[in-house]
């Protein structure tokens, strides 16, 4: 159990997948502008990453690995170069599906996220979310953790950057500064402050 | 070469760049740039895929049915960033194993989608490939420019040889520690978007509120 909360917060805070992986970025400083739009697609997140980690991890452990075939009868196959393609084709798949869902059974929140959700197929937090579990040999528990913790770390940094512009709006910034530079400015900040989580052990 | 496709291959360097005007591509402008080696192959493979997924979907361009077209062309850009991948991998492992996850992440790198997306399903081959070619440039120099102070000022050296004799072999210069942390990328690029915007004041973004002078105590 501590494994696992330790795991959580390593990957929600010290690893954190936008702070210090600059995953995710694009749609970071795009979609930064006003706390509540952050709020859906930080929750929108959190959902697609604990559940594609998850099943990205069954994907590689039962079909993809080296030998991991033997179940079907068939040894020594070694399928891991079609990672890539087939983790990007789950994800794809997957807010496909979540979105049809959300459409039928929860309109106000199929409304509320609208035209994040097919974003976060390109979002590539939730691609290296599925490599770095791939990368640190994840067991499945663990990966559902990883999945959720590197999940919200990824929505806990978007909504405190949109607070932070929030607030700077009606700040005096040089005009060369405006809008993009700033924000960049903002990030590196909140990055060094997040790196005082480093090292942290419970 | 003709004006038009001067203009589709020189624009996005600097005046539409990718990175510091469209927003495209950051997460790998950040994350490669400690070092000017790794930054270099990264450019060369973004090149790479941008330029043949530009080609190849621009050519398949009339087939592809409107609402299927964004799981075509994932599929196109992750075979493609396969062959990368396995090519430097039977190469240049020791690069691969530096780059980590980030040469899979070109599969998401918003430039490759970006392109195809609002060019190349638009435009024939031939200008779609100089399209995609000025883009991979406007990102390239970026990266060589953020990799270049990151690893000079850093550890005092570029490409592995040392520019800055360091204090620690007897030189003069004290590595700067924070070039090659995190938070360093940030900064270099927001500063480099501050210099390109009060070089190009176009392409500067119009503030929400304007101050007035009145409202500043030292005018009262």
């Amino acid at each position: 159990m501590t494994a696992h909360l330790q795991l959580f917060i390593q990957a929600a805070f010290v690893e954190n997948l936008a702070l210090s992986f600059f995953l995710g970025m694009c749609t970071f400083l795009a979609v930064s502008k006003r706390v509540d739009t952050a709020l859906g697609l930080g929750a929108a997140v959190i959902v697609v990453q604990t559940i594609t980690v998850a099943i990205n991890n069954l994907i590689y452990h039962y079909l993809l690995e080296e030998n991991a075939l033997a179940w079907m009868g068939l040894e020594q196959v070694d399928l891991s170069f079609l990672g890539l393609v087939t983790y990007i084709g789950v994800i794809a798949a997957l807010v496909q599906i979540l979105e049809m869902t959300l459409d039928r059974y929860f309109p106000i929140l199929y409304n509320a996220l609208g035209i994040f959700l097919p974003l976060i197929t390109v979002n590539c937090a939730i691609l290296g979310g599925s490599l770095f579990m791939v990368e640190r040999n994840f067991n499945f528990t663990e990966s559902i953790v990883y999945g959720l913790g590197s999940g919200f770390g990824w929505a806990l940094a978007l909504v405190a950057l949109a607070g932070i512009r929030e607030k700077l709006k009606y700040s005096d910034i040089p005009n060369g500064l405006q809008g993009l530079g700033s924000t960049f400015i903002i990030v590196g900040l909140m990055s060094l402050a997040f790196m005082g989580f480093s090292g942290i052990q419970l | 070469m003709k004006n038009e496709s001067r203009k589709v291959l020189l624009e996005p360097v600097v005046d539409n760049n990718p990175i510091t005007l469209q927003i495209l591509g950051i997460c790998s402008a950040l994350a490669v740039t400690t070092q000017l080696a790794p930054a270099l192959i990264m450019c060369i493979a973004l090149t790479f895929v941008l330029i043949s997924s530009s080609a190849i979907i621009s050519a398949i361009r009339h087939h592809i049915p409107t609402n299927i077209r964004i799981i075509v062309f994932m599929t196109i850009i992750a075979s493609l960033v396969i062959v990368v991948d396995q090519f430097l991998r039977a190469f240049a492992y020791e690069l691969s194993k530096q780059l980590s996850v980030f040469v899979g992440l070109i599969i998401t790198n918003c430039i490759v989608l970006g392109r195809a997306e609002a060019y190349a399903t638009q435009n024939p081959v031939w200008p779609s490939v100089l399209d995609a070619a000025g883009h991979s440039l406007g990102y390239s120099l970026i990266l060589v420019m953020v990799a270049i102070v990151r690893e000079l000022f850093g550890s005092g050296s570029l490409f592995g040889i040392a520019i800055l004799p360091l204090s620690t072999d007897g030189g003069w210069y004290v590595t700067n520690g924070l070039m090659l942390l995190a938070p360093s990328a940030f900064f270099i690029i927001g500063l480099f978007i501050w210099l390109i915007r009060s070089w190009k004041p176009k392409q500067q973004e119009k503030p929400d509120y304007r101050i007035q002078i009145v409202h500043r105590t030292e005018f009262l």
